[in-house]
């Protein structure tokens, strides 16, 4: 009666632009994939059900909890890490900018942060510094305060519209 | 923790999904948007599950509006709603909710569908559904069924759906000319569950009323609604506090849930006088 329904399921994805092929357990979800099967540490594993943002991917062009989507249902996705966006430059302004306004501390929500930060940033306009604080309101911070990472953020929205620097 | 699932299967259309369901010996589970049921496995309050994932099913997603109705997928997704322009237009109470839901990662995943079968009696979609009127199609093994949102939420985590049922849609009446639908609600922190919340309607027929997160399931307050309809305000407040039962937990007592219910309806009314949603 069940054997429509499997406990190992076959996935073809692309990770940081790599192809990837793999048979993920059905239960597995997409941080413990990425972190556990390919290495890529980036990402964490923290609350795990959705509240503190540490496991924040990207996934077709959009945030995603890496803790709330399965592996199995990332078969024909398109998924970034902060590894693979670190090396394509595609945010090496928002990271020094993290450097240089101390917008991080231990380090462990950065990658979370970073990929939710590039997506408010990667959308139309500047945004202010509420919708800043806003975007991030899914992203847990325990060292900063919050308001370096704000600096940070709203400094490259401003040099990327050409208003001031970073 | 980590999730622990019975099993998987990608549905490729409805009827496989149905039949899906079907031979799942009462162990299937819909997967959507996931953003409650995969939270709910990794902490292991729903183990075992033979899961259906639907989330691939186009033919459920997207916004239409046909002869005075806004037709809604039921995997037309949380961001999709905030800005579909039909939903603007036409139930603009429910783009303004989606401010409310969780956090911008979580509105990318989630579904209207998934939140109103999930039922979360702090959930705003089911109090909007409430307040609009609208109707839920469902399609089973024998076919399809319209539910109205009165009689489809329950109880916590309950609806009139059977386990061999998928929602697959839902639709509300477009806003007249001169509606009004604004939503109230107090949480702690940007993106939790509300405290409390209140959808409000006015229409010519009159205002409907919705809460959520002050009961078991999402509550339309008749009395509160006659009230207001009589330009009784006051009165109407009083009616609601007599209509809600709300709970006590360690975010709010139900003497503070009942206060903030009447705060929020004189905030909803405000700004309907004020026209400034």
């Amino acid at each position: 009666m069940t054997g429509h329904f499997r406990d190992k399921v076959d996935v073809s994805l692309t990770v940081n632009g790599e192809p990837v092929e793999a048979r993920v357990p059905a239960g597995q979800h997409m941080i413990d994939f990425l972190r556990l099967e390919l290495g890529l540490t980036g990402a964490h594993a923290s609350c795990e059900h959705g509240v503190c943002g540490a496991c924040t991917i990207r996934v077709d062009d959009q945030s995603v909890r890496g803790c709330l989507m399965l592996a199995a249902q990332a078969d024909g996705a398109e998924v970034w890490t902060v590894e693979g966006l670190t090396d394509t430059g595609a945010m090496t302004d928002l990271q020094d900018a993290f450097v240089a306004r101390n917008a991080l501390q231990c380090g462990f929500c950065t990658p979370g942060m970073l990929v939710a930060a590039e997506e408010l940033l990667s959308q139309s306009g500047t945004p202010s510094r509420a919708e800043i604080r806003e975007h991030l309101s899914g992203n847990y911070c325990r060292c900063t305060g919050y308001e370096a990472i704000i600096d940070a953020v709203e400094g490259v929205a401003q040099a990327r519209a050409g208003k001031g620097a970073a | 923790m980590k999730a622990s699932a019975g099993g998987y299967a990608r549905a490729e259309n409805v009827r496989h999904a149905l039949d899906l369901l079907a031979a799942s010996g009462g162990q299937g589970r819909l997967l959507a948007g996931g953003q409650s049921l995969v939270a709910a496995m990794n902490m292991r309050l729903s183990a075992g599950d033979l899961l259906v994932d639907i989330s691939r099913l186009s033919e459920l997603s997207g916004v239409t509006e046909q002869g005075g109705t806004l037709h809604i997928g039921a995997l037309t997704r949380h961001v999709e709603i905030g800005s579909d322009p039909l939903v603007k237009t036409h139930a603009p109470v429910l783009a303004a909710a989606v401010a409310h839901i969780a956090h911008a990662a979580i509105r990318n995943r989630g579904t209207i569908g998934g939140a109103l079968a999930h039922a979360d009696p702090a959930a705003e979609f089911p109090a909007c559904a409430l307040a609009l009127g609208a109707e839920m199609h469902a399609e089973g093994p024998d076919g399809t069924r319209t539910i109205p949102a009165e009689d489809f939420f329950e109880e916590v985590f309950t609806t009139a759906l059977d386990e061999s049922e998928i929602l697959t849609a839902i639709s509300v009446p477009v806003a007249e000319d001169g509606e009004k639908q604004v939503l109230e609600e107090v949480a702690r922190r940007s993106g939790d569950y509300a405290l409390a919340g209140l959808c409000l309607v006015k229409r010519a027929a009159g205002h409907r009323i919705a809460l959520f997160s002050v009961g078991p399931k999402p509550i339309l307050a008749t009395g509160a609604m006659t009230a207001l309809d009589d330009g009784d305000l006051d009165g109407a407040v009083a009616a609601l506090a007599a209509e809600i039962d709300p709970p006590s937990d360690t975010q709010a007592s139900a003497a503070y849930r009942r206060h903030l219910a009447g705060v929020l309806l004189r905030r909803a009314v405000a700004r309907l006088k004020g026209d400034n949603q």
